[in-house]
């Protein structure tokens, strides 16, 4: 569906250029949501940015590139950066942070869906018997469909959320990118935006990509997930998968201290801060947190491998004897 | 030092042009100004028209008056009006706005209100009445001060909303939990930040009383013993000296206006573009 | 809802700014240092010669009573607020005595607001679409152009414009008269077409000083406009970037363009007194001038009082626009 492929960005600054995305190779499956976890910073939405080809001034794609494969309709197709332009909305969408504000405050909400559909296919249709499609959708998909006639400041913000996820899905795409789609939402909230998400997805069949800060995100509604830390994957694997047995000590420690019903612990956060992606540390990214960092960690950078399949991780004490590195 | 070194590095074009025109004017005013020369009012019935000479750089009036030094008298003195109109506008402006931003409520309306008033009542009509009812002619300083009375609404209200959402940051919070007063928190934490800003208004501000001199003096309504660029351009015009072809009596005031007004406010928007790229980093 | 508050207090503001208008009109005179009649007089026997001092006082009271300067000045001020702001009564004019101020005020307003209309309409059409354009696309070397055009042409006092039109294409050129020649019975052919000739100098320079401010300003909107993360959005959905500049952009900053519109009334205004003095025009704003060489104290006054109500129910009426384009004053 989609391959990542050695894939390589940086954003040009006055001070040089810093390497966000450091040699990212994986792929993303058909029929699944994948999470794409990280403290802020990390390079996750630069990643998503990356997928979805906003790739402006001062971000750059140093190397490697991004293939959108599928087919739609019984045709297939492939977008890879620098086309995957071509592809919005119709084969790929993107659902946006929930603190934008991404609606034009002035239109209707009616307003937005028509012009979201590609010129080629307003022309078959009347205005009207497009409406009507779209209501009835809104309709399938629980939401009241005199929002149209709303305007976006009349809407509350969870009501706005799924709103534009209605409009970044109504054209069926294959791939939908969603941004911290429930930060800044209350949690009652949350919960509904991503109900929304996990059943347009089955119903759809097509791929789900989240990036999220919050575990708690992933754990609800990501089949698979990788974890981020400074500019390239640490781990990834399937989401049960990685909360149940991480490998990598990032994963690990981030795993720890989730709070746990009926687990009455104190929690400890990880002690250090990311470092800066403006002067990274040689070897492992990680080693200078790490408490089980050697002098290997400081002097080469583990390679992103296999660990078992489906189940990948950037560590040197992989695969030598993973049960001495847990920490659980 | 450094510190001007960094600025300069981080100008636009704009801004460096514009202070270069700034610094020339003002160097014309205050500097050659000092270089002794007759008293451009005096006539000399017996070189009038005179063309551009070692004596008369650019030549003389109809009068028989010296076009250069008329010319440097004339910007001097738009300056010095300009000046004068400014302090007063951004002084009272900023008083208004801090007072009206910081303790809000119902002084936030009345003070908002009568600003707003000031910014829609046509200045230029009641300028009219006011030096219309002084015949003999105003004398600059309350010329200067009819022309203040219009020029505090503006920054005012900039500086409202500048205060307004300053008082929402951290530092002014911090402050006001810690016990500070109002009047300290203002002269201590609020002006000091705003202060670049200020300076930016101060300059429209002086543009803009510039100008009002102009228009005024084209009415005729100037003081008519006052050698300002307003006033020069109404003498020339009123000898027809542009359909006469006497190219520097009226060309002088006209291109030294021009390149004043604008490197002014190539400074000024220059300035305010430097302010918000280093606000936004 | 909220429309309805929002049209209260535009209309109360519009009261206020008239009352603070004609009050700082009422104050200003009687604060002068110099008394306005010893004034007039002086120019009046500047003009016919000195008169014996006892004609002299007789005519001191006489002017005074006239103006109603011997009651008290709250009186004055009452009666001022209630003869010239209510029925724009000030009397006689005295250089067309005995036609009331009023009268001539009246027959002159229609040129200048002819004048501000049609030049405002142009300019704030033109500026605002080379403003979008420059904004928008602001790395095109064309927006550059313009935006530079517009920052030499905007700072430049309106006399200068006015001075430069009239030299090259009235007197160089030759195709526009220099001074206005309206002639003819209003509303026939010869008025229509000496009046369109006559105003043609004086609208261009209006339109040029105007077009300066409205594409700064439109630039400056656009620019930070293009930034919004709805503008970004409609991107990331494929929209073209027509689309975007017309639907989003440009609607998002009429708005804040509309408000400015209002707000321009008083310095619009200005720029017609300065060119109708160039040439020669019938406004208000010439009519003044005259007044003040003649020192037609009524003719002062009511011109100044009639202007300031005047620009400031224009500001009002553009204010009144607003509920009808922007959804979130009239709901919400």
């Amino acid at each position: 569906m989609i391959k990542i492929e050695n894939l390589s960005t940086s954003y040009k600054t006055i001070h040089g250029d810093v390497r966000v995305c450091n040699n990212i190779s994986f792929d993303i499956y058909e029929n699944e949501i994948f999470g794409i976890a990280g403290e802020s910073g990390c390079g996750k939405t630069t990643l998503l940015k990356a997928l979805y080809d906003l790739i402006d001034p001062p971000l750059q794609i140093d190397e490697g590139r991004v293939v959108l494969n599928g087919e739609k309709n019984g045709e297939p197709y492939s977008f890879a950066s620098g086309n995957i332009k071509n592809a919005w909305w119709n084969n790929i969408s993107y659902v946006p942070q929930a603190a934008q504000s991404v609606l034009n405050p002035i239109t209707r909400l009616k307003s937005h869906f028509l012009d979201s559909i590609p010129k080629e296919r307003r022309k078959m249709e009347s205005k009207r018997e497009t409406l009507d499609r779209v209501q009835k959708y809104l309709e399938e998909l629980n939401l009241p469909p005199d929002i149209l006639e709303a305007y976006p400041f009349q809407l509350s913000g969870g009501m706005r959320q799924r709103a534009i996820i209605a409009l970044a899905t109504y054209m069926s795409p294959d791939v939908i990118l969603a941004d911290e789609p429930t930060t800044a939402l209350d949690v009652v909230v949350q919960r509904g935006i991503l109900m929304l998400l996990m059943r347009l997805q089955k119903q759809l069949k097509n791929t789900l990509v989240v990036v999220s800060h919050d575990m708690g995100v992933h754990y609800q509604i990501t089949d698979r997930i990788g974890i981020m830390y400074s500019g390239s994957f640490a781990e990834m694997g399937r989401t049960d998968d990685v909360f149940r047995n991480p490998v990598h000590p990032y994963t690990q420690m981030l795993v720890a201290a989730l709070p746990k019903v009926g687990d009455k612990s104190a929690k400890v956060g990880i002690p250090g801060r990311p470092p800066p992606l403006t002067d990274p540390p040689q070897g492992c990214r990680f080693a200078p947190r790490c408490p089980l960092a050697k002098d290997i960690c400081h002097a080469d950078v583990p390679a992103f491998k296999e660990v078992y399949r489906d189940r990948y991780a950037a560590c040197h004490f992989i695969g030598e004897n993973i049960s001495e590195v847990s920490l659980v | 030092m450094a510190a001007i070194g960094k600025m300069w590095k981080h100008s636009t074009v704009r801004l460096k042009i514009g202070f270069f025109g700034v610094v020339f004017f003002l160097f014309l005013g205050f500097v050659v100004y000092l270089v002794p020369h007759d008293d451009p009012t005096l006539f000399d019935m017996w070189n009038v028209y005179a063309p551009p000479s070692r004596d008369h750089f650019f030549g003389t009036t109809a009068l028989g008056q010296d076009i250069f030094w008329l010319l440097i008298n004339s910007i001097r003195n738009s300056i010095i009006i300009g000046v004068i109109v400014a302090t007063i506008g951004t002084t009272v402006g900023v008083l208004v706005g801090l007072t009206a931003g910081y303790l809000g409520g119902k002084t936030d309306r009345v003070l908002s209100a009568v600003t707003d008033i000031f910014l829609v009542i046509p200045s230029l009509p009641v300028l009219i009445l006011f030096t219309s009812l002084v015949q003999g002619g105003p004398t600059t300083l309350l010329m200067a001060l009819a022309i203040a009375i219009f020029a505090w609404a503006a920054p005012a209200r900039q500086m409202r909303s500048m205060t307004l959402s300053m008082r929402e940051r951290e530092f002014v919070h911090t402050a006001r939990f810690s016990g500070e007063n109002a009047f300290k928190i203002i002269t201590t934490q609020i002006l000091p930040y705003s202060l670049t800003w200020t300076l930016s208004n101060f300059m429209n501000a002086v543009l803009v009383a510039i100008g009002m001199e102009v228009t005024l003096a084209i009415l005729g309504l100037s003081p008519a013993t006052l050698m300002s660029l307003g006033n020069m351009m109404r003498v020339a015009q009123s000898y027809n000296a542009a359909l006469l072809g006497h190219w520097f009596w009226i060309g002088a005031p006209v291109v030294a206006s021009v390149f004043f007004f604008v490197s002014l406010f190539m400074f000024i928007t220059g300035y305010n573009d430097y302010l918000s790229v280093k606000r936004g980093r | 809802m909220k429309a309805s508050r929002y049209i209260l207090i535009r209309i109360v503001m519009w009261v206020l700014t008239i009352w603070m208008g004609v009050t700082l009109i009422f104050i200003i005179p009687r604060l002068m240092p110099a008394d306005p009649i010893q004034n007039m007089i002086a120019m009046m026997e500047h003009q016919a010669g000195p008169m014996p001092a006892a004609e002299r006082e007789a005519m001191v009271a006489q002017m005074q009573r006239q103006f109603g300067l011997d009651e008290s000045l709250w009186n004055q001020y009452t009666s001022f607020l209630l003869n010239g702001v209510l029925r724009f009564d000030f009397g006689p004019s005295l250089m067309n005595f005995p036609t009331p101020a009023r009268d001539i005020i009246f027959r002159n307003l229609p040129y200048t607001f002819g004048l501000m209309i049609v030049s405002l309409i142009v300019s704030w059409t033109i500026g605002n679409i080379i403003g979008l354009l420059a904004g928008f696309r602001k790395d095109k070397l064309s927006s550059k152009i313009m935006e530079s055009i517009a920052i030499f042409i905007y700072p430049i006092p309106i006399f200068i414009i006015a001075l430069v039109f009239q030299i090259v294409l009235g007197f160089v050129l030759g195709w526009l008269p220099i001074s206005a020649v309206i002639f003819g019975e209003v509303w026939s052919a010869q008025w229509i077409s000496t009046l369109i000739r006559s105003a043609a100098l004086p609208m261009l320079t209006l339109v040029v000083l105007g077009l300066g401010w409205w594409i700064i300003s439109m630039k400056a909107l656009s620019m930070s406009t293009a930034q919004e993360d709805f503008v970004m959005f409609a991107r990331y959905r494929g929209l073209s970037e027509g689309e975007i500049g017309r639907k989003y952009v440009l609607r998002n900053t009429v708005l804040p363009q509309v408000t400015m519109l209002g707000l321009s009334m008083g310095g619009v205004f200005g720029g017609s007194v300065i060119v109708e003095n160039v040439f020669n025009f019938p406004g208000v704003g010439r009519l003044m001038l005259i007044a003040v060489g003649a020192s037609d104290f009524n003719m002062i006054m009511g011109g100044v009082t009639i202007t300031i109500i005047a620009v400031t129910t224009a500001t009002l009426i553009v204010d009144l626009l607003i509920p009808f384009i922007d959804p979130r004053v009239r709901r919400s």
